[in-house]
């Protein structure tokens, strides 16, 4: 293990938050070592660019897992599946017994299934959504301290829709024990939240541990629980099974220490890092929810993942989802699949339907791959664009298009923009502003709060007020690009902006900080 | 005395059940629930009651005071 850049917790209380971002920026600017991203044409985002930026068997693995590749997020749904309700660890920001229905985050579901419940939940959504690809167990608790409801729910599963690609999504603390397993039922991708490399850290994270008939404490917890997840992921590689590391983002806690962690799982071959901001409202009755620790701003999230973003991919389009979501990532529609509901249904599951779908969305991925070279090779008459950045947000509902009005909008999708492309880095959740088709001015300031730090918003339709509203907070409404590819519409904004401040129509101004959203998400 | 669960505390989440040593953990309206006749505290078996050691809710699996202390045969 590499010697700790840990700060103390009490020397970082007593600094303000503007100073912690500097003190991240400055850590950033040390850990250059793994590259930053702009140059090397290095996809942004867990693999943006698609094939021609990776192994083929690599992409193969990727190109339809919404989770490891930011593109096909846009097209490709996932589900995950309720079977794993014990946990073999606790952390402070998770807290089991809360569980309402209008809450996205790990560790909340409505309801546990059974094995078999969950095959059938299965086949219910995908002869239903048939652009739903991946099977993931993500809890509630951890799948690996319930291997047997774990494995039988996969056994069910590839046994009758055998296309669905199986994940799992674990602590790390029993990985090394089932890697074998795992291996067997062909699971391509495993995640691992990994929050420390350094038991010191982690003993501020993870109050206690339950290993080997025993319930361990403190530092020795932290040791074990690293020590194993480092051993899990090496057996992962080991096997050409594809990694994905989370790591909880705690401002004072551990965000410089997620360099080296992030140093740390790539030298181990891990494939992909997400890392997230702590939830932590003190509704969730969560430690960190209860003792007032903050989660970190988008723009210090931002710097952290700018930082970690080199050789090994980061994943920006993580929506912290719960363990029994269904859907596109960012839509919840696990309330149409309630035990109740798939009861009464008729299920028929036709792999052929589901392929010829599949085709198609296949087409249209790659109509907006194509939108977005053509549109580059425009950006390059624009020289340096005078080193301009633009953040860019944009309504969408999906397929890569600008097809969301803005007061329908649950999120927003974060587009950065410079002289040498876009990409995706991040996307802000807001509750929803129009209801019933009258604004609310609360919920635009929550809006204007959330995306305070970009210089437009794209959105398929905006009504007057907020245009008006969005316009004073300085962020430019842009409702020309309504139903086109997001990309090729980003980077035609970003060439007719540097066009006006050329001629000096316009004055840039770099934007300030905004807030990441904290407590229920209401989803419909 | 044997372990109980408290069962308003119980979140049903089953990390006790395989855990025990006795077979004496099953799952009842949701939440789980200890045979008493069955718990042993886990004395002869582990230094600690694994269903404590396993529960995610502190003072959720407590002594029942309504029988008595086990004794090791």
């Amino acid at each position: 293990m590499q010697p700790s850049s840990y700060v103390g917790i009490e020397q970082i209380q007593r600094t303000g938050q503007a100073q912690q971002l500097d003190r991240l920026l400055n850590e950033i600017a040390e850990h250059k070592g793994c590259g930053t991203s702009s140059d090397g044409g290095k996809a942004s985002c867990g693999s943006s660019d698609g094939p021609a930026d990776m192994a083929p068997e690599v992409w193969e693995k990727v190109k339809n897992h919404p989770c490891y590749s930011e593109e096909a997020h846009h097209h490709y749904a996932r589900m995950h599946v309720a079977v794993a309700p014990a946990c073999n660890i606790q952390c402070n920001y998770c807290n089991r017994k809360y569980d309402c229905a209008n809450e996205s985050r790990p560790g909340v579901v409505s309801e546990k299934l059974t094995p078999e419940q969950a095959a059938k939940k299965v086949l219910a959504v995908a002869s239903t959504i048939p652009q739903m690809t991946v099977l993931g167990i993500a809890g509630p608790g951890d799948p690996l301290a319930n291997p047997d409801k774990t494995f039988k729910t996969f056994e069910l599963i590839s046994k009758t829709a055998p296309d669905i690609k199986l994940c799992l999504s674990t602590n790390g603390l029993a990985l090394p024990d089932h890697v074998d397993t795992i291996a067997n039922f062909n699971v391509d991708h495993v995640t691992i939240t990994v929050n420390m490399v350094d038991p010191e850290v982690g003993q501020h994270i993870y109050p206690w541990i339950y290993y080997k008939k025993k319930r361990w404490t403190g530092i020795d917890a932290a040791k074990i629980l690293t020590e194993r997840q480092m051993q899990g992921l090496e057996m992962l590689t080991a096997r050409g099974i594809l990694s994905k590391i989370n790591s909880v983002m705690i401002p004072g806690i551990n965000d410089q220490h997620l360099v080296e962690v992030n140093r740390a799982v790539k030298s181990r071959g891990a494939f992909l890092h997400n890392i997230m901001p702590l939830i932590s409202a003190p509704e969730h009755g969560t430690v960190f929810g209860l003792n007032g620790q903050r989660g970190p701003t988008a723009q210090e999230l931002k710097a952290l993942q700018d930082a970690c973003e080199g050789e090994m991919n980061m994943m920006r389009h993580c929506r912290q989802c719960r363990a029994d979501a269904v859907g596109l990532l960012g839509e919840d529609r696990s309330a149409e699949f309630t035990t109740d509901k798939i009861d009464a249904m008729e299920v028929v599951y036709d792999a052929d339907t589901r392929k010829a779908y599949q085709e198609l969305v296949e087409q249209e991925r790659q109509a907006t791959v194509a939108a977005k070279e053509a549109e580059k090779s425009e950006l390059a008459k624009l020289a340096d664009a005078e080193g301009i950045s633009l953040l860019i947000a944009v309504a969408t509902k999906g397929q890569g298009k600008v097809n969301e009005h803005f007061g329908h909008a649950s999120e927003f999708q974060i587009y950065e923009v410079d002289a040498k492309g876009s990409k995706f880095v991040g996307h802000r959740r807001v509750d929803l502003y129009c209801q019933g088709g009258y604004g609310e001015e609360d919920s635009l300031e929550t809006v204007i709060r959330a995306i305070n730090d970009c210089h437009a918003v794209f959105v398929a339709k905006i009504g007057g007020c907020p245009k008006d509203d969005l316009k004073k907070a300085g962020i430019d409404p842009v409702d020309k690009y309504a139903h086109q590819h997001i990309e090729q519409s980003v980077i035609a904004y970003f060439m007719d902006y540097v066009g006006r401040v050329r001629a000096g129509e316009i004055t840039h101004q770099s934007r300030g900080d905004a807030d990441i959203r904290q407590g229920a998400f209401i989803a419909a | 005395m044997a372990y109980k669960i408290v069962a308003s505390q119980c979140t049903g989440c089953s990390a006790c059940e395989p855990e025990c040593p006795n077979q004496a953990i099953f799952e009842k309206n949701g939440v789980f629930v200890i045979d008493p006749k069955k718990c042993t505290e886990c004395i002869g078996y582990f230094d600690d009651a694994q269903c404590v050691a396993a529960c995610p809710v502190d003072k959720t699996c407590i002594i029942d005071t309504g029988y008595p202390r086990y004794q090791a045969a």
